[in-house]
């Protein structure tokens, strides 16, 4: 992980955008608040349409918010066009001219910068080597394959080394082994240079390898900000501990509460002492959010937290998903390392105990 | 004639079987038989483009270009007999007293002002075209319809009718002096009509349509996220301009500036009326050979040296505009 120096590269503050007016109105964000430090690679993750893009657009400039401000290195810039601030894009189109060759592309920002000539020449060779790319300075842009366009793209963000880079889905529209390459080549040129990279995707196994922080995103409002580690294991919510991965939900009921710990009731009957959440009253309800892999299956009568039947078998090659029938309702998720034991033997229609460790059970929200 | 082609090469019933090489020969001649049917069919199928042609375009050019070289009858029409009189009478005239050929640019200087017109009428167009069809295309995409059916209004009444509505307006009596004068801006009226600058204004109200619409063709196919890419790299809005959308609308302005360029060199109606018959152009000097000049041969060659004249200049300018385009435009 980046050094993080804790300074704010980016603010947003309290801002919401309306598309259109009056019945058609789009609020694409809704009340957002975010603070991305210097040398982070911050990821925004969230389904399409939930306002990534619009969020990437107002920090660039080419949107101004209708309410709330964003500030850059801790100054407002509402009043700066977006070729005043020193933030570059890469786009997902990639936006590339196509009346400029690789190298002119790369050299556009230093050029309108008024850079001299030899100093670009100098920071056009450079980042082509970045991206190794030189071979090929002089081609037009249609003559590219779709991987190398998105290192043009990506060299002509950094070429003017900007305070920040966006980068809006720049590896959506690549297969899958250059996919991983370019994320590996992306935290490479991150550490490299020192940006500081808003990165947006809604594939969450990228989020989660390559961020320092992840910003979770549904309908215009940012719902968890973290490391992966803590968006995956402490999920605050329904929305995000679906989203990122796969998750067993199970209800369970509040018995008693003392401060924000109390003791809630699994279906099965067990109490457990977890800490609550402090809207949740005693009789209520709250849910709880367990990942595949942290549920053990033990034989049926041994000591488990709920027991079920084994209802459907799907072998993965590393793994094995076990989907089972709970006795007290409901069905449950197992994902079981392939080696030795007690799930060897198991088949459909089998009775099996589930073990879950108290803290792998996430006490959501809502 | 495919069947007799193919039973030629048959050896008969005498032979073995057919040899290897009948059999070739024999699917040769089937294969160029079809493809002599498939050329055949090809000039069909082009048939109607090529009469067209033929009658409409080249059948006129060799009239013009035979009559270029025959003397011209003394009421018109021409004598066959065979001359390069009408292509000396353009450079050169015959001394009344010595019938000595002096160098005569009259011709030219027609040509000449006719150029600078149909250059200064081009660029005026592009000018003025070039936002207007940057703001149609920039329209939301249900109101560009309307914007282009409104560009296209003039076309549905007549060209003549058009420029002698110009005429009314530009006058010393007409609507915009009257209203400068009612408005105490000036108290004598200014003469528009009749001068060069009221040539160009009717070139130019003729032909802004022909400019207005090939450039809305290229900028409303214009990426505009090409645009935003240009601010986010610290272009400013003229460097934008200049250095992404209009190298990106190449295509658009060179056709604008062509449809322009090339009628307004040959305008007839819009000299002949608002320049008053004293301030001719190209297209009037030929029609006059064929009217009150009586000079068929004349006319025919001053409109063969304008068609060359034009061919040379398209030549250069399409080669100077294009070769970048080509390539971004992939
Ligand atoms: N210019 C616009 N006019 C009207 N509505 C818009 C505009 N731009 C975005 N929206 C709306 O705002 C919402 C958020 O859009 P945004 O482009 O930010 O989504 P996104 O998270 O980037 O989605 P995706 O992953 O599909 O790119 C969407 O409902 C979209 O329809
Ligand atoms: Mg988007």
């Amino acid at each position: 992980m980046v050094e993080l120096t804790g300074l704010p590269a980016v603010e947003a503050k309290n801002v919401t955008k309306t598309f259109g007016a009056g019945p058609d109105a789009v609020v694409a964000l809704d009340n957002v608040s975010v603070t991305i430090q210097q040398n982070e690679f911050f990821t925004l993750l969230g389904p399409s349409g939930c306002g990534k893009t619009t969020l990437l657009r107002l920090i660039a400039g080419f949107e101004l918010p209708t309410a709330g401000s964003i500030l850059l290195e801790g100054q407002e810039v509402a009043h700066l066009p977006p070729f005043k601030r020193m933030v570059n894009t890469v786009f997902q189109s990639y936006a590339l001219f196509p009346h400029l060759t690789v190298a002119e592309n790369i050299g556009f920002g230093l050029k309108m910068l008024g850079r001299r000539r030899a100093d670009r020449d100098a920071q056009i060779e450079k980042m082509l080597k970045l991206v190794k790319m030189e071979p090929m300075r002089n081609r037009k842009v249609h003559q590219l394959s779709g991987g190398q366009q998105q290192r043009v793209a990506l060299a002509r963000a950094l070429a003017p080394h900007p305070k920040v880079l966006l980068l809006d889905e720049p590896l959506s529209a690549l297969d899958l082994k250059l996919r991983k390459e370019m994320q590996i080549e992306l935290k490479r040129l991150q550490h490299e240079t020192g940006i500081t990279f808003i990165f947006v995707t809604h594939d969450q196994e990228e989020a989660l390898t390559m961020s320092d922080r992840i910003a979770v995103m549904s309908h215009g409002k940012i719902l968890q900000i973290g490391t992966a580690n803590e968006i995956y294991e402490h999920p605050v919510d329904r929305f995000v501990a679906d989203f990122i991965g796969e998750t067993n939900f199970i209800e369970a009921e509040v018995m008693q509460r003392i401060g924000n710990r109390g003791q809630i009731r699994l279906p099965s009957g067990i109490a457990l002492a977890r800490e609550l959440d402090p809207i949740a009253p005693v009789g209520g309800k709250v849910t709880l959010a367990i990942r595949p892999e942290r549920i053990d299956l033990v034989k049926p009568g041994a000591d488990c937290q709920l027991a079920g039947k084994v209802e459907n078998i799907v072998y993965f090659g590393t793994d094995t998903h076990f989907h089972i029938d709970l006795d007290t309702g409901g069905d449950v998720t197992v994902r079981v390392q392939n080696r030795r034991g007690f799930q060897e033997v198991l088949k459909q229609g089998d009775a099996v105990g589930l073990r879950i460790a108290p803290e792998a059970m996430q006490v959501l929200k809502d | 004639m495919t069947t007799t082609e193919l039973a030629a090469p048959d050896p008969g019933p005498a032979a073995p079987g057919p040899t290897p090489s009948t059999t070739l020969s024999a699917a040769q001649a089937a294969s160029a038989s079809r493809e002599d049917k498939a050329r055949i069919s090809r000039w069909l199928l082009s048939a109607p483009a090529l009469v067209t042609i033929t009658i409409f375009g080249i059948l006129p050019l060799i009239i013009i270009v035979i009559y270029s070289f025959l003397k011209a009858a003394p009421y018109g029409g021409v004598v066959w007999s065979p001359s390069i009189e009408a292509y000396v009478s353009f450079l050169f005239q015959q001394d009344i007293f010595t019938e000595e050929l002096v160098f005569s640019p009259d011709f030219l200087q027609i040509y000449l002002r006719s150029f600078i017109f149909a250059v200064g009428t081009t660029l005026l167009c592009l000018v003025l075209g070039f936002p207007t069809a940057y703001f149609m295309a920039t329209r939301p995409p249900r109101q560009r319809n309307w914007w282009v059916l409104l560009i296209t209004i003039p076309f549905w009444s007549n060209l003549l009718v058009r420029t002698l509505a110009i005429m009314f307006i530009i006058r010393d009596e007409g609507l915009l002096n009257n209203i400068l004068i009612g408005l105490k801006i000036i108290d004598q009226p200014i003469t528009i009509l009749y001068t060069d600058f009221a040539i160009v204004l009717g070139l130019f109200y003729s032909f802004l349509p022909f400019m207005v619409l090939p450039l809305y063709a290229s900028l409303e196919k214009l990426d505009f996220r090409l645009v935003e890419a240009g601010y986010d790299l610290y272009a400013s809005r003229p460097k934008v301009l200049f250095r992404i959308i209009i190298p990106l609308s190449k295509p658009g302005i060179i056709a604008g500036c062509l449809l322009v360029f090339i009628p307004a060199l040959g305008a007839y109606v819009t000299p002949l009326i608002l320049g008053g018959g004293r301030h001719m152009m190209i297209g009037d000097l030929i029609a006059q050979q064929f009217g009150s000049g009586r000079n068929w041969p004349l006319g025919a060659a001053q409109a063969l040296i304008l068609m060359s004249a034009v061919l040379v200049a398209l030549f250069f300018y399409v080669r100077a505009t294009t070769g970048k385009v080509k390539h971004g435009q992939g």
